[in-house]
């Protein structure tokens, strides 16, 4: 699911007055239960306006490359409860945590791969119980009170939805949102903005480093910096290479 | 069938911090070294800023040989050791010099004799009973012209508090003679470490800039530190940190007598009848290869140390090379690091950039430096307060018990926060007990079959007593700078992995409780040595590279003059 989906939702919701939730639509339609599940990516997506107010130079809908339509709109919605952006500023969502998180899982991260298909699945049953759609459909409070429950290790009924997983989703999200922009997510920096963190640099100085100094942020990946690029530079022998072993 | 291969001098097992300092002595000598290393060659383009590659996946530490072999932990015999976490050692040619801290302290003059000197001072009875700490076989006077050989032939940087005997202000108070100043001044303050270093003069404390291993001024043909962070767990973007990598190895390679071998795994050391080496079986991709040579130099890691020996089975040695007195992986401890004091601040820290080994020093409350007479303990802890700081750590900033730790409110807290909170680095005295020790776990193995180290250690009552003392003496210092928030990190028990690890082969006199003698030679095996801290008994209150170094150069130093005797 990608990231302006919810909000693209939300502001087809209040232009209608707010009348109609999207629960009410999908329940109109007679689904209900797995089916649900199965239909309301899809549905969502049907439903969405065009994303006009998305930036352009970054392609907002991307491939994931192993999380399934249903896990990556769960997973989504998990990130987004744990650095949330309804205060107006850009949280998980906005930093893509998600697609961070999807390309970890293919490959240093894979081991987290079956506790993700097994808790978000689990996620979505439990909502399905609860509120009769699938988590990314429930409202910010009833997420809320799941994942708080998760916490504390008392959602009897899915044991796996522990705090053990919910530990799992606020690393990675963490990591996906603050990490450097060449893993996928922090996208256009927000994550680092969020903190205050001015960037990678390639050396500082004193003052940079003194008390009640305020750098401008670099805004830069450390691997938009010649220095780290694997290009092949022309002349140059590559270091270990040249003692000839 | 192993494939042999031309016979040299000496072959040293791992080119990393130790491994790689001792080659060069050795070939000064006009002496023919071939150094095995598991991991390759990495440059300076290898070394981005990038917390993700370096601190949360391990990279570049974790390559596959160390990755595969990440040692089992247990706090003791009534628990299963379970692995966990990452190895701490690193392959690659430099080894952990590569990606460590690089802070480079000389021990104090006390951990050389802790036993003789607290039983002057208080009494025998002050020595934990369950204890096996001996004095050293010698005293800091006696290692302190191998320092010093490592300091300048690697490039330390610091501010001397003790030269010849005279003090000097800005520097250790505490620190043994030694006979010159570094050779470069200590690396530059910042904001935060001069606002930290007021706090501690209020307070009657001495703090200072403690040593590193990266230049602070242009050394030879490489630049002074760039100061840009990043280093704590990986290489230097522009070889300003003294790795073997750019230091030693390449200076040993100008000679033309040492051979670089890497991506070689070491499976075992081969003895002869008469109990001495006569070579070492390594992998080179799929091929089991063997070297041999005159005298072989041990220099991987304390576990892998302790691991290979008691891998390398023969008649001679049914458990284990240089172990029939089973004295290997014996008086194990690893560096009490744990129980950090941590700060939150009124006012951003301005901390996002410089290195760990950019810190302030406060050695007050170290070793014996102060009167243990009315304490339950004996030792201490070196205080230390650094910059550095990066986003992910950051975002995982402790929350103080204020706020959740996700959701609108922690967003909020961290978005505040950030920048304004301070984590301790306590370096603590840490003793050999009897019932601490590593040896192969029964059933978890590498992908070749072969088991991996297992640590049994728990820390005892001195441990304790030491953490908690030490954490009210930095809460004390944040306190005096303007910490609102302080929190105390528990002090657990079990000591586990660590890169600070010792023992496993102890250097003593007496071959009943140590596996080497006095230079680094094993007591059962005279033509092998071993480098590194497994064979250090005391920990001190600080980091062990450089004494690991200095001990290493010692040792090759002593082969050099005793060849006949030793290798012949």
């Amino acid at each position: 699911m990608d990231k302006n989906k919810k909000n693209c939702i939300a502001q087809n919701q209040s232009q209608e007055g707010g009348g109609l939730s999207r629960r009410d639509l999908l329940k109109g339609a007679g689904l209900t239960g797995a089916a649900l599940i199965a239909a309301s990516s899809g549905a969502a997506i049907a439903q969405t306006p065009s994303l006009q107010a998305a930036p352009s130079r970054i392609p907002v809908a991307e491939a994931f490359e192993t999380l399934t339509s249903a896990e990556s709109a769960a997973l989504d919605a998990f990130a987004s409860r744990i650095i949330p952006s309804d205060d107006g500023t850009p949280g998980a969502r906005e930093a893509r945590a998600v697609h961070f998180i999807d390309r970890g899982l293919t490959g240093a991260m894979a081991a987290s791969r079956d506790q993700y298909a097994v808790g978000l699945a689990a996620l979505d049953s439990l909502a399905v119980e609860r509120g009769g759609v699938a988590f990314s459909f429930l409202s910010a409070a009833e997420q809320d009170a799941i994942i708080e429950a998760m916490t504390q290790n008392a959602i009897t009924a899915y044991p796996m939805l522990n705090a053990g997983f919910f530990n799992t989703v606020r690393t990675h999200t963490i990591e996906g949102t603050f990490s450097d922009p060449y893993y996928g997510g922090n996208r256009d920096f927000v994550g680092w903005a969020l903190l205050g963190y001015p960037g990678v640099r390639i050396a500082s100085s004193a003052d940079d480093v003194s008390q009640g100094s305020a750098l401008a942020p670099s805004r830069q990946s450390a691997y938009d910096m010649p220095a780290y690029t694997k290009d092949p530079v022309a002349g140059v022998q590559p270091e270990g290479v040249s003692h000839g072993h | 069938m192993a494939t042999e291969m031309p016979r040299t001098d000496v072959v040293v097992i791992g080119l990393g911090a130790v491994g790689g300092v001792a080659v060069l002595p050795l070939v000064n000598a006009g002496l023919n070294v071939i150094g095995l290393e598991a991991g390759g060659w990495m440059g300076t383009r290898d070394f981005a800023p990038d917390e993700i590659r370096n601190n949360i996946r391990d990279w570049p530490q974790a390559v596959p040989k160390a990755k595969n072999e990440i040692p089992t932990s247990r706090a003791n015999i009534n628990f299963e050791a379970v692995q966990g976490g990452g190895h701490p050692m690193m392959n690659g040619v430099g080894g952990t010099s590569l990606h460590y801290w690089a802070q480079s302290w000389r021990l104090n003059p006390w951990d050389f004799k802790t036993v003789s000197e607290t039983t002057r001072r208080y009494g025998a009875n002050r020595i934990p009973e369950d204890s096996t700490v001996e004095d050293w076989p010698f005293a800091y006077e006696d290692l302190e012209p191998y320092y010093d050989r490592v300091e300048y032939a690697l490039g330390v940087s610091g501010n001397a508090g003790n030269i010849q005997g005279t003090l000097h202000a800005g520097g250790n108070q505490f620190e043994g003679p030694r006979s010159r100043a570094y050779p470069m001044p200590g690396l530059r303050s910042s904001g935060f470490t001069d606002m930290m270093g007021d706090a501690a003069r209020t307070l009657g404390w001495q703090p200072f800039q403690g040593p590193a291993a990266i230049n602070s001024e242009v050394y030879g043909d490489r630049p002074g530190c760039f100061y840009h962070g990043f280093c704590d767990r990986g290489g230097c973007h522009v070889a300003a940190k003294s790795s073997t990598a750019v230091t030693t190895i390449p200076e040993a390679l100008k000679s033309g007598r040492l051979k670089v071998v890497t991506h070689a795994r070491v499976l075992k050391i081969v003895n002869n009848a008469d109990g001495r080496v006569t070579g070492v079986e390594y992998l080179s991709g799929n091929q089991v290869m063997f070297q041999p040579a005159d005298a072989v130099l041990l220099a991987s890691h304390t576990y892998e140390n302790s691991r290979l020996l008691l891998l390398s089975r023969s008649k001679e040695f049914p458990e284990g090379l240089a172990n029939n007195s089973g004295q290997v992986g014996q008086h194990y401890l690893s560096h009490h690091q744990g129980a950090p004091v941590i700060a939150l601040f009124p006012k951003n820290l301005n901390n996002w950039y410089g290195l760990p080994a950019q810190g302030v020093a406060i050695d007050e409350w170290a070793d014996d430096n102060f009167d243990h007479g009315d304490l339950d303990f004996i030792g201490g802890g070196n205080l230390w307060a650094h910059t550095d700081r990066k986003p992910i750590s950051a975002a995982k900033m402790s929350t103080f018990d204020l706020v959740p730790n996700w959701g609108a409110k922690w967003k909020a807290f961290i978005s505040e926060n950030a920048d304004r909170t301070n984590a301790s680095y306590i370096q603590k005295t840490t003793l050999p007990y009897r019932g601490n020790y590593l040896d192969l776990d029964p059933l978890v193995k590498d992908r070749l079959g072969l088991p991996v180290i297992r640590i049994t250690a728990e820390y005892r009552q001195n441990e304790l007593g030491i953490a908690a003392f030490t954490q009210d003496r930095m809460e004390e210092w944040y306190r005096a700078a303007g910490a609102v928030q302080i929190i105390r990190a528990p002090l657990g028990t079990a000591m586990g992995t660590s890169t600070h690890a010792y023992g496993g082969t102890r250097m003593g006199d007496d071959p009943s409780t140590n596996v080497t003698d006095r230079y680094g030679f094993a007591h059962e095996s005279p033509n092998l040595g071993i480098l590194g801290a497994s064979v250090m008994g005391t920990s001190g209150s600080r980091n062990p590279t450089l004494t690991a170094q200095a001990l290493a150069w010692r040792t090759a130093e002593h082969l050099v003059a005793n060849w006949e005797s030793i290798a012949g």
